[in-house]
């Protein structure tokens, strides 16, 4: 039988767009650390060690989780390394609580992160493969035809992903550990900046950081920490091809797919109504409307309504990434771990300024290579 | 690790390998690892549907390009989309989080597969990229010569001679002879070995692993699935696998510490063991994992020919699990162990103990 | 605390170490077709045994079906742009000028699109319908590789209508 799981400590680095303090070794122990404190535990407390992160090609390092083991503490104990694209975070995430869940052990540490700046990310990703055209300009070319796809769709109008840049960037305010603390942001600075890949502003897009996420999950009898535990309510992963005739990347079945089988475990039937917070991996603008309808918080098509009505900002009624998001911090491998992190922040209720008061039930969600891994998990203040 | 947890009963349902060869010309990755998914299934007469969980291991680096598991989906068909996951890691760690997954009652069936081409680039070279990347990578000792330096350092200690290793690599060659997917096979004495050339004293040419592609596909099955799938189940009977630190020097190379307590938390000892396949890419190697799982003279090891008979990266430790349950259900043994490992001179090892109804 | 960087120097806070490996790939059976096909100045598909999509190039096995694909199938020489993106970021190793029009193409006859480049049309008429052909480098240049499509431009024909390729979105 599966036992419960608990979030008993978070950390996290400031995250930046160059972390020149620290080697990779001092990056991710950063955030174990202040995990650990979190939890009122040591290393010597930890049973197991589950570490993600996103290509070894960002930081030059092949399976870096060699040369990690000291750093965090694992010596002498289990270590896996997971690797799902983007959703790598969270994936990472539900390696580690599968753990606890399985009886298997009491006490896991698991880290994510990415240190972009040792290396050249938008190369890594871009790497001249002989067989295709040489036409792949990152991350954001892959998506914005997408993007375009859904706005015909949908019909939406074209400011609705300079609203999300501005909301996401407005929540990073409250947010200590955000990468991008930009004050003076409006509609018009985003609209005004460089078209990088039309229908995508540069604003529109996440930034390329350094940084790293840490949590310790722990079992119903292992319990400690400065906060409350914050309960799995359940957890999964889905993929789908990357190409495949019929393929819808907009709304990928993968991600619904997901979700419904996450709300079924946390016996969420209404997704706007029952879930009080969200953070969702939005890496650029328009994916938080696509992700609306995707997740079932609104009928298809609607998406971009539920933005523009403001029901995601801060004071909505379904807040939407209050910590900043994806778009204002993007340490790839760890993007996906903080979704998770900060939804056990907001039902712990230790997520200071970005605090929604009284969440009780989150949803965190990442997503990854071509809109095809998807990993979610709904974490409760209650025992599941 | 808590010892009172019962261990769900999931077996090792089928197990399938690519033709080992030192380079597939013909085929991509997904093209050569379609048909052993399809062997793993066929075998059991079973479909993609049958199985709720997927994982797999590879690593982005033999191909130099990002994503490389990606494509390997395509191998699989994984539509309607599936709880599916990926470690950059041997598929032996892939099958332990599948195995993870199983423990917990929720689902019955997992595939796990592996795959990689080292033909492609220089792995020598390639596997460097392992090490620390501030202190130890920009000096590019490759991972022969690491591997050079523990087998000087098991020597020097007084624990094996040049002869051993030639005797292990012999034993080695010649039970690959049996394996018709082994790449290396030959009945060569150990007089003759020891003549060979060093490539990096005091490792000879027999001391080191062939360069291999290769892919592998295992299912787990638990419940009525695993009985029903075969006649005689591998069950998994323990599990368990422990990293070492990274500094080759603050570790005693002539010695395994994290297979020990991987073979100790597995239970390796609460029974006779029959026959161990341990993934030893490096001959000397095998007496070191030996020793740490305290095997003596009666156990068969490595009857498939081991790694020295074929080493695809990525796959050589998840073949280790296959060919040891091949032969529990194949009713050649009761009790086996597996091994696999990861990272310079053996610095990640992972432990299995099958064992037959 | 300032005791490990009290070094006048400061701390170290980058280690440059260029790293270059050689890779020697293999397309493998069915991308082979496909490139073979390049070299005659043709667009070689694979239909898939089960579902019947047709794709291009094929990685030599269906995605959804999981089994070989075997079948060729010759593509026509026109398609159809069923969405695209403007890049203007400038990225180590790009080989054309920005901005530039990516744009996903799917063939007449084919199930799956796959990435081109749009040319002789200024980046502001571009859209999603419009119809386009390949453009090929001259005979004796052929060869087995992307390279010899050198982008695609409009066919003339009148755009697309939406309902018949959103299916491709």
């Amino acid at each position: 039988m599966a036992e419960r799981c608990a979030v008993i400590g978070v950390g996290q680095t400031h995250h930046k767009a160059k972390r020149e303090d620290v080697s990779i070794a001092g990056l991710v122990r950063e955030a174990a650390l202040r995990a650990l404190d979190d939890a009122e535990l040591t290393f010597a407390d930890i049973d197991a060690v589950v570490i993600g992160k996103a290509p070894d090609m960002f930081e030059g390092n092949m399976m870096p989780e060699l040369y990690l083991a000291p750093a965090l503490g694992a010596v002498g104990k289990p270590m896996i390394r997971v690797h799902t694209a983007g959703s790598v975070g969270g994936s990472t995430s539900i390696v580690a609580a599968h753990l606890i869940a399985s009886g298997i052990h009491k006490r896991v540490l698991t880290v994510a992160y990415e240190k972009q700046s040792d290396s050249d990310a938008m190369w890594a990703l871009s790497v001249p493969q002989p067989f295709a055209a040489p036409l792949l300009a990152g991350a954001g070319g892959y998506f914005a035809p997408h993007i375009r796809a859904y706005m015909r769709r949908s019909g939406a109008p074209d400011h609705i992903g300079c609203m999300v840049a501005v909301k996401d960037r407005q929540n990073a305010m409250r947010n200590p550990y955000a990468h991008l603390h930009l004050p003076d942001i409006d509609m018009k600075t985003v609209q005004e900046s460089v078209m990088l890949w039309d229908p995508l502003h540069y604003l529109e897009a996440c930034p390329s950081s350094d940084g790293a996420a840490a949590m310790v999950l722990a079992a119903e009898d292992s319990l400690s920490g400065r906060y409350p535990p914050a309960w799995v309510h359940g957890m999964a992963m889905r993929s789908e091809p990357t190409m495949f005739a019929g393929r819808d990347q907009v709304n990928p079945r993968a991600g619904r797919d997901c979700s419904a089988d996450v709300y079924v475990q946390a016996g969420i039937t209404d997704p706007r109504a029952q879930i009080d917070v969200a953070e969702i991996y939005v890496p650029f603008s328009w994916y938080e409307p696509m992700w609306l309808e995707n997740l079932g918080f609104c009928a298809l098509g609607d998406g971009w309504k539920l933005t523009e009505a403001g029901a995601t900002a801060f004071d909505g009624d379904i807040p939407w990434n209050t910590s900043g998001g994806v778009l204002s911090s993007n340490p790839i491998g760890a993007s996906g771990m903080l979704r998770f992190l900060e939804v056990a922040m907001q039902v712990r209720g230790q997520a200071g300024e970005h605090q929604i008061d009284g969440a009780r039930i989150a949803l965190g969600q990442a997503y990854g290579g071509g809109s095809q891994f998807f990993s979610m998990w709904v974490v409760g203040s209650e025992k599941p | 690790m808590s010892a009172a947890r019962a261990v769900r009963p999931v077996s090792v349902a089928s197990f399938a390998q690519a033709q080992n060869v030192r380079r597939d010309d013909q085929r991509n990755e997904v093209e050569g690892l379609l048909p052993v998914i399809a062997e793993a299934f066929g075998a059991i007469g079973i479909t993609k549907d049958d199985v709720d969980f997927i994982c797999s291991g590879s690593t982005d680096y033999l191909v130099g390009g990002p994503f490389s598991f990606v494509m390997a989906l395509d191998a699989v068909g994984v539509w309607p989309p599936r709880s599916e996951s990926h470690v950059e890691m041997d598929g032996a760690w892939a099958l332990y989080e599948a195995w993870v997954l199983l423990q917990e009652g929720k689902v019955d069936a997992a595939l796990v597969y592996s795959f990689g081409r080292s033909s492609l680039g220089d792995l020598n070279e390639i596997l460097t990229l392992q090490l620390d990347p501030y202190t130890m990578a920009p000096l590019w000792p490759d991972i022969v010569s690491l591997n050079a330096l523990q087998a000087r350092a098991l020597i020097d200690a007084g624990k094996a001679t040049e002869a051993d290793f030639a005797a292990v690599a012999s034993r080695s060659r010649r039970d690959a002879l049996a394996n018709p997917k082994a790449q290396v096979a030959g009945d060569i004495p150990v007089e003759t070995l020891l003549e060979d050339e060093y490539v990096v004293a005091p490792l000879r040419r027999h001391a080191l692993p062939p360069i291999t592609d290769g892919a592998a596909a295992i299912v787990l099955a638990a419940g009525d699935k695993a009985t029903r799938w075969s006649e005689r189940p591998a069950w998994i009977t323990g599990f368990d696998h422990r990293i070492e630190t990274h500094a080759l020097g603050a570790r005693d190379l002539t010695a395994s510490p994290s297979t020990a307590k991987a073979g100790e938390v597995a239970g390796v000892a609460a029974g006779p063991v029959d026959l161990a396949e341990i993934h030893a890419p490096f001959a000397h190697q095998e007496l070191i994992v030996r020793e740490a799982l305290g095997l003596d003279g009666t156990v068969t090891v490595n009857p498939s020919g081991g790694a020295l008979a074929a080493n695809p990266i990525m796959s050589a430790g998840l073949i280790r699990i296959g060919e040891a349950a091949s032969r529990i259900a194949a009713g050649q043994a009761d009790r086996a162990v597996a091994h696999a490992t990861s990272g310079p001179c053996l610095q990640q090892n992972l432990v299995c103990v099958l064992e037959g109804a | 605390m300032t005791a490990a960087t009290a070094d006048e120097r400061g701390p170290v806070t980058t280690l440059a170490t260029p790293i270059a490996l050689d890779f020697d790939f293999t397309p493998g059976v069915a991308q082979s077709r496909f490139l073979r096909g390049l070299e005659q100045g043709k667009f070689m598909g694979q239909r898939c045994s089960v579902c019947g999509k047709v794709y291009v190039p094929s990685r030599g096995t269906c995605p959804t079906d999981g089994v070989p694909t075997t079948e060729d199938v010759e593509l026509s020489n026109s398609g159809t742009v069923t969405t695209f993106c403007v890049v203007n970021v400038p990225f180590a190793g790009q080989s054309i000028e920005i901005p530039y029009i990516a744009a996903q193409v799917l063939l007449d006859g084919a199930n799956l699109s796959f990435m081109g480049l749009i040319q002789e049309l200024p980046a502001t008429e571009v859209r999603m319908g419009l119809r386009v052909e390949a453009v090929w480098v001259p005979e004796d240049e052929l060869a087995p590789s992307l390279a010899s499509v050198r982008y695609f431009r409009p066919n003339g024909e009148p755009d697309a209508d939406y309902e018949t390729y959103k299916e491709y979105l």
